[in-house]
């Protein structure tokens, strides 16, 4: 029995009648990277935003079924997602976009405790300073950032900005990050700079990431789902879906005949 | 990541490598000083964990290819590695073959002194032990002087075929006991022939040149 | 190859007609500073800016007391506009889709197209028959309803720049809604918001037709917004229909002032948002 942090129950997803997510039974492992791939409109970002209950912030959206996030401290809990405040779950299940998307009107500095900072969480001086620097060395920002903490974020690149917000997400130590495409606006070498960090990560926290792009959930995940049309067509360890796929489905994705 | 999991799956192929070698050197000392145990430990320990090895390390090639689509020099390495892996689980079931036949001499008296069966396993053995070192160090050189080489170990065996044909010959009773000799030799000869493609894929990996079937002379980019 | 040239002419001759017209279209503004400034200027001292107003024939005086009033009123418009102006603008931004941010939208350009007059005489209804008398108050409200529309545009507006992203981000880490707009949305729209705010403090700062029937106008220095209050433009329309010629100059005076003051807003406006 692998050890899993989040578990889904015939989970359903809708907007307006229409539904995105359909019946998605997945049991993700912790301390894993978790690739979600699929065509674009296949429903992996809804999914995903069903974890830490996003999708409910859009108009008309309903969600069925469950989230269950398995939390291992003392004891082992199970957190049904759907009971709690969803605040706090968006606190132990953090998220990163598509777009990089640090706060303006912060410096980089109050960007990484911007948890803290927007929820009143009052923080010492040290404390701050601590999550900061502890925080921006391991996304590996801090040695190209220190000397500028107070500075604003946006006037980094987009790959430092992404890992700054990557950064944003572990400082309020979650038990997962989900990352909604986080390299779907960055260049090639920004790119494998965030795929490095990833697997660093794995560590410390588990990883969702979605993908529509084939190759990176090649090179970066321990498991791979792959969605179409709004159903979980086949989950498995990657190097498996990606030798000997079960799904003709998957097939032809990963042979780029749809998608 | 590719780089770190690429090198991983050369320390599998290098001791893959180490494993049929020395299933080799244990079947020839086997042989020579007539011990039944280290016969038996290559057919029995050896053998399997070779077979499962090559599964482990096809399975590892695959999944890299299938997952991080590798190009030039990183492709080249892990298809030649795919190729080498082939040839050394060959080169295992070999010295099964050697240990085989070792098991049957061992119990029966000597046609003849062994004289030239040991140095030719030796030079064999060394052909092998250079091209995995060729690999290990991407020594294209090194390589290149493994492919030439086979001759001598070609040579041992036209020797060692000659003489036991004239022991036949004179003293029919021998037959038996010859051909498990000529099959050892032959079975080295092979051996031979495996390091010496391990050489041309490092040639391959490391220059990108195919160096096989008398294309050996034509060092230039092949066009075409 | 005739026609080619004969192209090109034409179109030379359109792009010099159109240049001229915009340089003509500043010609009527350009007058005008320059009369106000000419007539003005000279008026200007430092007692014309800090003392009261004397009675006709004695030398000297000054528009103190429309600078106060003006000051005043335009603080009390302040403070109910922005407001009420800034949080219909998220409103309208957040929850553009609804049937009330549909109406409510309509309501903001009708009364946008309002005229000011008739805007001053529905504060006039509401306020000042019921106090029975005129005050500053009335004033303040009538600005203040003449500046909401421009805050609540221009606060939809910036809003609605503001990446979806942002907000996002904000609720992703567990902070609650109201907080996202209050820390998070707003300060990002803070420069546009202050545009909105500024640009509508220019509009206002002239109005003279709902001032009539509400501030009303007073000759002394009063700091009460329950009585009658001087303003600018109130002090220009009464100085210049009168039949005193010290009075008119008076009443350049204190344009050549409005109309700088007005300016510089615009300009500070254009800066803030070009940023």
């Amino acid at each position: 029995m692998t050890d899993i942090v989040l578990r889904t129950e015939n989970l359903t997803a809708s907007y307006d009648e229409h539904i995105v997510v359909k019946n998605v039974n997945l049991s993700i492992p912790r301390n894993s990277i978790t690739a979600i791939m699929g065509p674009s409109g296949c429903g992996k970002t809804t999914l995903i935003r069903c974890f830490n209950r996003m999708h409910e912030l859009s108009p008309k959206a309903k969600v069925e079924g469950k989230v269950i996030l398995i939390e291992k401290n003392h004891q082992i809990e199970e957190i049904d997602v759907y009971s709690i405040d969803p605040m706090l779950v968006r606190r132990k299940i953090g998220m990163v976009f598509q777009k990089p998307n640090p706060f303006p009107t912060m410096s980089i500095y109050e960007n990484v405790i911007a948890g803290y900072i927007l929820n009143g969480i009052k923080l010492k001086k040290s404390e701050a300073d601590e999550i900061v620097e502890e925080t921006l060395k391991k996304v590996s920002l801090w040695d190209e950032v220190k000397d500028r903490l107070h500075k604003k974020g946006t006037f980094l690149s987009g790959g430092q900005q992404q890992r700054l917000c990557i950064a944003r997400a572990l400082a309020m130590k979650p038990d997962i990050i989900l990352l909604d495409e986080p390299t779907s606006a960055l260049d090639p070498v920004a790119t494998l700079k965030i795929e490095e960090l990833l697997e660093q990560l794995k560590d410390t926290v588990t990883i969702v990431i979605v993908t529509h792009n084939v190759g990176q959930a090649g090179r970066i995940s321990d498991y791979v789902a792959f969605m179409y049309l709004g159903e979980l067509i086949e989950y498995g360890p990657t190097d498996v879906v990606f030798t000997r796929p079960r799904h003709e489905k998957t097939e032809e994705f990963l042979s780029g005949k749809i998608g | 990541m590719l780089a770190e999991k690429l090198n991983k799956l050369k320390e599998k192929i290098v001791e893959q490598g180490n494993l049929v070698e020395s299933m080799i050197e244990k079947s020839i000392r086997g042989l020579l000083t007539r011990d039944k145990a280290l016969l038996i430990d290559v057919l029995q320990v050896d053998e399997p964990r070779a077979n499962e090895m090559e599964i482990e390390i096809d399975e590892m090639c695959v999944n890299l290819i299938a997952r991080f689509h590798p190009e030039a020099k990183d492709l080249r390495t892990i298809i030649m590695i795919l190729k080498m892996n082939n040839d050394l689980e060959r080169i295992g079931d070999m010295a099964v073959n050697i240990s085989e036949s070792a098991l049957f001499l061992i119990e029966r008296p000597q046609v003849k002194p062994l004289i030239d069966l040991p140095k030719m396993a030796e030079e064999t053995i060394q052909m092998l032990k250079d091209s995995i070192d060729s690999f290990i160090k991407g020594d294209s050189n090194l390589a290149k002087n493994v492919c030439e080489r086979d001759d001598i170990v070609d040579a041992y065996r036209d020797q060692i075929l000659r003489e036991l044909i004239t022991y036949m010959i004179s003293d029919p009773t021998t037959i038996e006991r010859a051909i498990h000799i000529e099959r050892i030799s032959r079975n080295l000869e092979r051996i031979a022939d495996l390091a010496t493609n391990i050489g041309e894929d490092v040639v391959y990996i490391v220059e990108g040149k195919v160096i096989k079937h008398g294309r050996y002379k034509e060092t230039e980019q092949g066009g075409v | 190859m005739k026609s080619y040239h004969f192209r090109i002419l034409k179109s030379k001759i359109i792009s010099v007609f159109l240049t001229l017209f915009a340089i003509l279209s500043t010609v009527p503004f350009l007058l005008v500073l320059y009369f106000i400034i000419k007539n003005g200027i000279s008026v200007i001292n430092w007692e014309f800016l800090t003392s009261l107003p004397k009675p006709v024939g004695e030398p000297g005086g000054g528009i103190l007391n429309a600078i106060v009033g003006t000051t005043i009123l335009i603080i009390i418009a302040l403070i109910l506009a922005v407001p009420f102006g800034i949080f219909t603008g998220v409103f309208l931004a957040e929850k553009g889709d609804s049937k009330i941010a549909f109406l409510s939208r309509l309501v903001v350009e009708i009364l946008q197209g309002v005229p000011s007059i008739v805007v001053g005489i529905i504060v006039y209804l509401w306020i000042v028959k019921p106090m029975g008398h005129f005050s500053a108050l009335s004033g303040g409200v009538a600005l203040g309803i003449m500046m909401l529309p421009v805050v609540i545009k221009s606060t939809e507006e910036i809003l609605k720049l503001i990446p979806r992203e942002i907000k996002e981000a904000s609720l992703a880490l567990g902070v609650p809604y109201y907080k996202t707009i209050l820390k998070v949305v707003i300060p990002a729209g803070f420069s546009g918001i202050l545009t909105g705010i500024l640009a509508g403090t220019a509009r206002i700062a002239g109005e003279t037709a709902p001032l009539l029937f509400t501030a009303f106008g007073n000759p002394f220095l009063n700091f009460n917004i329950l009585k009658p209050i001087s303003a600018m433009p109130l002090l220009i329309f009464n100085y210049a229909v009168s039949p005193y010629e010290e009075w008119w100059a008076k009443a350049w005076g204190a344009s050549c002032i409005l109309v700088v003051f007005v300016l510089t807003l615009n300009i500070i406006t254009r800066l803030i948002s070009k940023r």
